[in-house]
């Protein structure tokens, strides 16, 4: 009983903290209509703060704690709203995802930059020694302190957001800014203290859990996820019920600590609130689809023809035939590196890109991929590459099939479970991956060529890039490509057409995974032997923001998108001061340049046209205009978007 | 009448990008009167109540209200002034409630929430019984009624509606725009821009026919009958 009882006084104090972080989330989403994925990296950031506030400069903890939750936090969260949040009303989900994506790894990145990450630290308990005694267990003051102020937050909370002018001004500028600005208020002025307010709870919920944890950049940051699966509870609307999602969440997993053996604890603690969130995921009900939503699009770029891409893609292969031949094997596995992340965006541009379907387990796929290539078949053999891509494609469809019927933000939440649940119970398994944790993978034979030499295995995997290049453009001609870019615009005008919604997210979602468990197969080839610390989930959102800022509506896109994540390790060595700067790089470029789907690639062609005017002098440039640009001739789904 | 218009458009221009849909155009609203503005599916009007509730600015001229100067202004600047827009469609936020729609016209100026409840609720008891409701999950009608309360309860100075007919069944327009002429009574000076000219024309004092982005004609409604035809008709007078 005694032991009962403890547990539970533990699940309510961790249940309090997720709810803290979870209606954090709810405010930022009821009063923005942004689900922030960086709240956890603003909350680690602010823990951080105030750990060298109080244990670094000596600063007494009060002082610390107004300066951080009165002062830091809601000054950062107002400048997020005023920098890049405001552009965002009105933007598609992939969007607003790509630039929160963005701002978690930068804060990431930024928090590696001031605190180095080898470096333990750990943030005292409020209180601490403090404890009393509640029937026959010991409760410490940091946990009633903990409980005591979420319930005061969740109190004040659902009173000022209902109850008080600016609460409700905070949510009407949601449903309509341009109304709220004609009944008096500024919109700009409200959304401005909403993220002030988001802020400042992430700041308190970072705050009160590092105590509780170690203070890692990483780990802090991610707990946060356990608060989505809170706030999904409550749909992200409902602050009670979101309160008591958190509870609910916080007692099973201190439960879980008490009773299950700890064979299965080791595996079954870290998974539990993944599986709390996917299960929460499939018992929503069914979004309805919305009719007339217009989504910012930018114009789409122009789709290559058969005979375009044909010569591009030999051009390419006759470029990497040459570079086999005189790159160093250094610089050869950099380059083929990048040529496989390029793969992976690849992968990427099918799903994102075409079909507006955000997946933020790509790396779970190429991890899948990797390991079917280095398990079965003997290893090294073609075979194992098939199996990789169909295994892949199952477990893609696995991981689409129950959430299918989800859009947008739940979708990709529902593909974040997936990844940090395969990452828990599939990596690292000790079978998967062998008791080390690597699992050697060897290069292909095809048809009795052998590719284990660097050079040849170069060219192979730019020859593999080139055609599924090609694949991808043909697709998106064909009456598939249609049907993704028609789901992508308009879901309810695509249903009412009776295009079937879910087996055409379902084969997209599959196609891409297994265009990602390929990748996997040349990607464990590449280095040899894998480990599961390459396919973390936040590996993913690196490749999806970097091919996002390249262009993730174009093959291009993701060819430059992964020679730039290819190499990032050379410049990381010459950067030893910046240890994150895969995230830093990938998140700021996010931020800054998340905004336009079509990426940087998008504006390289109209420019050189534009330079090539000024270089001719006294042309009228009327003949230069009419030049063919790759990304500026209007699109077959620019005239779709106007009809809507 | 000497006192200034409560609405003076000066050489106004206005563009959506590149495109100009307003061209040169000047008219003005005298206070304590209802001013119609017609015109066919594109003609600028809605274009012409953005410019005028500050919600889209004019690339060329000016725009008064009671005489000062407001280009450049915010939309909620000009409705803490006393100009009270009731946009295209319904005004209302559909996900809050009744009473929070009421609350948020508070923010106009100094009437108190109980105030803007008891009036609204006074001239529209249906609301009154569905005070917690969604804003949302009312009818067409109520919706309207709950946008048009803002026109009731915060003593505007100037009222503009944009074609509060859309959707909506002749009985409950019939009621709509009778409620536009008590505030008239008032002493509330209104532009409304209407695609129904007739509903409109017959509580104006003054009329407008708008066409391609140019005013073509200007008057009292028993003066502009044919341009209203020619307006609707293309052409023929």
């Amino acid at each position: 009983m005694t032991a009962f009882l403890a547990y539970t006084v533990i699940g309510i104090a961790t249940g309090c903290i997720y709810a803290l972080t979870a209606s954090g989330l709810v405010v930022t989403y009821t009063t923005s209509g942004i689900f922030n994925f960086a709240h956890g990296a603003i909350g680690m950031l602010m823990a951080f703060t105030y750990w060298q506030l109080t244990v670094q400069n000596g600063w007494p903890q009060w002082l610390a704690l107004i300066a951080v939750l009165l002062v830091i936090a809601p000054a950062l969260g107002a400048l997020i709203q005023r920098t890049l949040m405001r552009r965002l009303y009105g933007a598609s989900i992939s969007t607003t995802l790509v630039i929160t994506l963005g701002l978690l790894l930068a804060f990431i990145g930024v928090a590696t930059v001031f605190w180095d990450p080898g470096e333990p630290r750990s943030l005292p308990e409020f209180f601490a020694g403090n404890r009393v005694k509640v029937f026959s267990i010991f409760v410490s003051y940091h946990q009633i302190t903990m409980i005591t102020v979420a319930v005061l937050v969740a109190v004040l909370l659902r009173l000022f957001l209902f109850r008080t002018r600016i609460g409700t001004a905070m949510r009407a500028v949601v449903d309509d800014p341009e109304l709220a600005s004609l009944n008096g208020a500024a919109p700009d002025r409200v959304a401005m203290v909403s993220w002030a307010l988001g802020a400042a709870l992430a700041g308190l919920a970072g705050i009160l859990l590092a105590p509780l944890v170690s203070l890692d950049i990483i780990l802090l940051t991610l707990l946060v996820i356990n608060g989505y699966a809170a706030a999904m509870v409550g749909r992200l609307k409902s602050l009670p019920l979101t309160f008591a999602g958190g509870l609910a969440l916080g007692l099973a997993e201190a439960h879980a600590i008490g009773n299950l053996p700890p064979n299965i604890l080791n595996i079954a603690k870290p998974a539990l609130p993944i599986f709390f969130l996917y299960a929460v995921l499939l018992a929503l009900p069914q979004a309805r689809l919305r009719v007339g939503r217009v989504v910012n699009t930018h114009r789409a770029p122009r789709v290559a023809s058969l005979r375009e891409s044909l010569v591009a893609g030999a051009g390419f292969v006759a470029v990497a035939a040459i570079l086999a031949s005189v790159l160093s094997p250094g610089d050869l596995f950099t380059a083929g590196q990048g040529i496989v992340f390029a793969l992976i965006m690849l992968s990427l541009v099918l799903l994102t890109g075409y079909a507006g379907q955000v997946s933020l387990a790509q790396m779970t796929f190429v991890g899948v991929g990797a390991f079917a290539m280095g398990k079965f078949f003997g290893g090294g053999s073609f075979l194992g590459i098939i199996a990789a891509t169909v295994l892949a494609g199952i477990a893609g469809a696995i991981a689409a099939l129950p959430a299918i019927r989800l859009q947008g933000l739940y979708l990709a939440l529902s593909t974040l479970a997936f990844a940090q649940g395969m990452s828990q119970v599939f990596f690292k398994n000790t079978n998967v991956f062998g008791f080390g944790g690597r699992l050697e993978v060897k290069r292909p034979d095809i048809l009795g060529v052998s590719f284990r030499g660097d050079r040849a295995f170069f060219v192979l995997l730019c020859v593999t890039f080139a055609l599924c290049g090609i694949g991808v453009l043909a697709l998106r001609r064909g009456p598939f490509g249609r049907r993704l870019i028609a789901m992508r615009e308009s879901p309810a005008a695509c249903a009412t057409l009776g295009l079937n919604l879910t087996m055409t997210k379902l084969a997209v979602f599959s196609l891409s995974s297994a265009m990602a468990g390929l990748a996997g197969a040349f990607y464990g080839g590449l280095r040899g032997q894998v480990g599961l610390n390459d396919f973390e989930m936040l590996q993913s959102l690196v490749l999806l923001l970097l091919v996002s800022v390249a262009g993730i509506n174009t093959v291009t896109g993701a060819l430059m998108g992964g020679l730039t994540f290819g190499l990032f390790p050379k410049i990381q060595r010459s950067l030893p001061g910046i240890p994150s700067l895969s995230f830093l790089g990938a998140g700021l470029g996010a931020v800054a340049l998340g905004r336009n789907p079509n990426g940087w690639t998008s504006d390289v062609g109209p420019r050189i046209a534009r330079l090539r005017k000024m270089l001719r002098p006294g042309d009228s440039g009327t003949q230069d205009g009419r030049e063919p640009e790759p990304n500026v001739a209007p699109a077959p789904e620019a005239v779709s978007s106007a009809q809507r | 009448m000497t006192s200034a218009p409560a609405l003076e458009l000066r050489n106004v221009s206005a563009a959506y990008g590149r495109i100009e849909v307003l061209h040169n155009v000047s008219f003005s609203v005298p206070a304590g009167c209802v001013f119609a503005l017609l015109g066919s599916n594109g003609a600028g009007k809605s274009t012409i109540h953005k410019v005028a509730s500050g919600r889209l600015a004019p690339t060329d001229g000016c725009v008064h209200v009671a005489g000062i100067h407001i280009n450049g202004a915010d939309p909620d600047q000009i409705a803490r002034a006393g100009v009270c827009t009731i946009p295209e469609g319904r005004g209302i936020f559909p996900n809050l409630t009744v009473a929070e729609n009421l609350r948020m016209m508070t923010y106009a100026g100094t009437v108190k929430f109980k105030d803007v409840e008891e009036r609204a609720f006074a001239r529209f008891p249906d609301l009154a019984e569905r005070r917690k409701q969604l804003a949302g999950s009312l009818s067409g009608g109520q919706q309207q009624m709950v946008a048009m309360a803002r026109a009731l309860t915060t003593e505007p100075s100037l009222l503009l509606l944009d074609e509060i007919s859309i959707g909506l069944a002749p009985l409950i327009v019939g009621e709509l725009y009778e409620l536009v002429r008590q505030l008239r009574d008032e002493g509330i000076s209104i532009l409304v821009v209407e695609q129904f000219a007739q509903t409109a024309l017959a509580i104006a004092d003054y009329a407008a026919v708008i066409s391609h982005g140019t005013i073509v004609a200007v008057g009292q409604p028993q003066d502009i009958a044919d341009e209203v035809s020619a307006a609707y008709l293309g052409g023929v007078a």
